[in-house]
């Protein structure tokens, strides 16, 4: 269970994810972020209104997936680094993730990275499409990720390879 | 003799924004602090801010440090006395402070503490070897002076420290073997916890380190389970081969100058400690000191900002000092307070605060 | 030890000095902290308790828990953690609690 593992249960992912038919349209945020704690960046920060409002600072986020358009300010925005883009049209075999990204080395763009779960194992690889770095993002990077379409609610991290040299 | 209307002890984020909000107001303040930089705890503080934009949610807390730091520099009549340590306040309105080897005195027509919180320490064999660290140790050691405590760390509590320093040694370079959690539950933000879960750090609830090894320093630590009781079970025993131990179990608010002082103090297990009685507009028992941030309860830094500037406004008015906007202001941090408490993390707050606030202005 | 590449840090560190440690002699950065300079360098036993002589780190980094005191240019008591390094610098394990001249 979250509270004692620190990884969300299929029941709690079960409240955040769209639905197939909105994933089937194009880029989305999903927003893990389950429970009730003082923090609305992410409201503030979406240009969509698509993350409605608050009216208690203390609200967890209420997203209208039919607004959002995959652009992920959110994600750079949010200090709990809860937030994920994903995009299943992204082509025929793979889906397109937008991950945060805070640890060195900054992957590259072409770059073949291990894709880690929500427990930090490694589940497979995924492929760098793009990384985004602005100082507007104040050096949350956004990484851009091609991933076999069944893994696109399994991966939420990426393991570079050399980024635990010597100490992992 | 420096003579000042008010003297703001500890340069956090409650102590700047207590002295900007009275200065603001006209009072002519004096803002020591005793280490050599401005920002408090908030100069370690790598990692983006909950909240809302009032208390600068999302960006790190180094950030909300130098815009703080800009404010208060900006204003003419605070003055800052840096590497002053305040040893004493006397009844007379006078307190004595250490100043690079010399004693100093200033004599002040109100006082407002904000010397923020000390961290416990935790009971267990060979504690006392190199390599036991506090995790705001960890953290002044890596995100001020830029050397790695070590190469592989056991994190001892998963409250938001635990969590939050985890991630901040992940981005040092560190590897974290695994965090320990007496309690059940993990007591930090979920998705702090998720953050870190995700790079692969595994979270132990209900176990708790039973001794560290080594001869000179830390080599290795051994953990074990707790039961329902907390009792620990014996057979449940696990290594791990690491060169550093850091504690984060907790703060406990830096009492001592309010006690020495006089002030009204109460045990309040909700707010880490012992803190100082006072009413809502966060004055004590003594009508000339007023509390503000971690010491007047270990909370946030974002609730510790707000406390200051309530702090600040009501010292200044009492000297008289402000209009009906100061009123407002004063009304609308109350608001802004209320707000960030009202969620089920601020439960406990708020069954501290009941103990403690003596309602004096109970209209206000 | 240092960290040279960090994801949000820049470390402004002032000039590389040279002091010694017990004879032994060792660089670090002018202003910085003894201790973090001597942790850089890999030494983390600073002192030994005085009645069972176990070792010392370390604790609080922060000036309030004495954890870390040793002889600077010879004036013993010193608190390494937030004492600034200087070019020079003599710094030495303490014997005993040491004396005030
Ligand atoms: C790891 C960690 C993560 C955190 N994350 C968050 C977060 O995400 N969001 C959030 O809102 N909060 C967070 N906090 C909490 C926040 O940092 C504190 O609540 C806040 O700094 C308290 O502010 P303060 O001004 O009361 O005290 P402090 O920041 O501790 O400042 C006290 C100041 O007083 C000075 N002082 C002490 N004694 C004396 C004396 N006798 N004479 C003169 N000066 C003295 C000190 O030098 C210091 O500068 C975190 C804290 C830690 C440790
Ligand atoms: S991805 Fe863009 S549009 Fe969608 S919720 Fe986030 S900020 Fe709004
Ligand atoms: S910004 Fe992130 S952590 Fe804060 S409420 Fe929104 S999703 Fe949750
Ligand atoms: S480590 Fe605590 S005083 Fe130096």
């Amino acid at each position: 269970m979250l509270k004692s593992t620190g990884i969300p249960t299929v029941a709690d992912l079960a409240e955040v994810l769209p639905t197939e038919e909105r994933l089937a349209k194009g880029p989305v945020a999903i927003i893990e972020c389950f429970q009730r704690i003082p923090c609305n960046p992410c409201a503030t920060a979406c240009r969509q209104d698509a993350i409605r409002p608050f009216a208690d600072i203390n609200d967890r986020p209420q997203i209208d997936w039919d607004q959002c358009n995959g652009c992920a300010l959110c994600v750079a925005n949010c200090p709990g680094l809860a937030i994920f883009v994903v995009d299943m049209t992204y082509s025929e075999t793979e889906a397109l993730l937008k991950l945060p990204y805070e640890l060195l080395p900054l992957p590259q763009p072409g770059e073949v990275v291990t894709a880690l779960n929500r427990a930090g194992e490694p589940v497979g690889k995924g492929r760098v499409i793009r990384v985004q770095n602005p100082p507007t993002f104040e050096r949350t990077a956004i990484v851009h990720l091609a991933v076999p379409r069944e893994l696109a609610q399994e991966v939420r991290n990426i393991m570079v390879e050399g980024e635990t040299d010597g100490t992992r | 003799m420096i003579n000042t209307q008010i003297a703001v002890i500890g340069g956090g984020p409650a102590g700047l924004r207590a002295a900007v909000a009275a200065a603001q107001l006209g009072a002519q303040v004096l803002l020591l602090d005793e280490s050599d930089h401005l920002g408090g705890q908030l100069i370690k503080q790598t990692h983006k801010f909950f909240g809302s934009q009032q208390q600068f949610a999302g960006s790190r807390g180094i950030a909300i440090a130098k815009k703080l730091e800009a404010a208060a520099r900006s204003q003419e009549n605070i003055a800052i006395l840096q590497e002053a340590t305040v040893l004493g306040i006397y009844e007379d309105g006078v307190l004595l402070a250490e100043h690079k080897g010399r004693v100093i005195k200033v004599r002040a027509q109100r006082i407002i503490v904000a010397v923020g919180a000390c961290e416990r320490m935790l009971a267990f064999p060979n504690n006392d070897l190199p390599g036991v660290y506090g995790a705001g140790a960890v953290q002044t050691l890596m995100n001020v002076h830029g050397v790695r405590p070590g190469r592989r760390v056991l994190m001892v509590g998963a409250g938001n420290i635990g969590l939050i320093v985890t991630y901040q040694l992940l981005q040092a370079g560190v590897e974290v073997a695994a965090i320990v959690e007496a309690a059940p539950t993990i007591g930090g933000y979920l998705v702090h916890a998720a953050k870190v879960r995700r790079a692969g750090v595994p979270i132990y609830t209900s176990h708790t380190i039973k001794e560290a090894h080594g001869e000179e320093a830390v080599e290795g630590a051994t953990i074990w389970q707790l039961d329902a009781n907390r009792q620990p079970v014996a057979g449940t025993e696990r290594h791990f081969a690491v060169d550093v131990i850091c504690l984060a179990v907790g703060l406990s608010p830096l009492s001592d100058l309010l006690w020495q002082a006089g002030c009204q103090m109460k045990y309040v297990p909700e707010l880490g400690g012992t803190v100082a009685v006072r009413d809502a507009h966060l004055c004590t028992s003594n009508p000339r000191i007023y509390v503000a941030g971690d010491v007047a309860g270990v909370e946030e830094a974002s609730s510790a900002m707000v406390e200051g500037q309530l702090a600040g406004l009501s010292a200044a008015l009492s000297l008289g000092l402000g209009g009906k906007e100061a009123q407002e202001q004063l009304a609308e941090a109350k608001a802004q307070l209320s707000a960030l408490r009202a969620g089920p993390v601020g439960e406990k707050i708020r069954a501290g605060l009941a103990w403690v606030e003596k309602g004096v202005t109970a209209d206000a | 030890m240092r960290i040279t590449d960090h994801p949000i840090l820049q470390f402004e560190k002032g000039p590389k000095v040279t002091f010694t440690f017990d004879g032994q002699q060792l660089e670090g950065y002018e202003g910085e902290p003894i201790a973090a300079a001597l942790h850089a360098a890999g030494i983390r036993t600073l002192s030994h308790s005085h009645v069972k002589k176990r070792p010392r780190g370390f604790f609080c980094a922060i000036g309030a828990c004495s954890s870390c005191l040793m002889t600077v240019d010879g004036v013993p008591n010193v608190r390494v953690c937030v004492e600034k390094l200087r070019a020079g610098m003599r710094v030495e394990t303490q014997q005993g609690k040491g004396v005030l001249r």
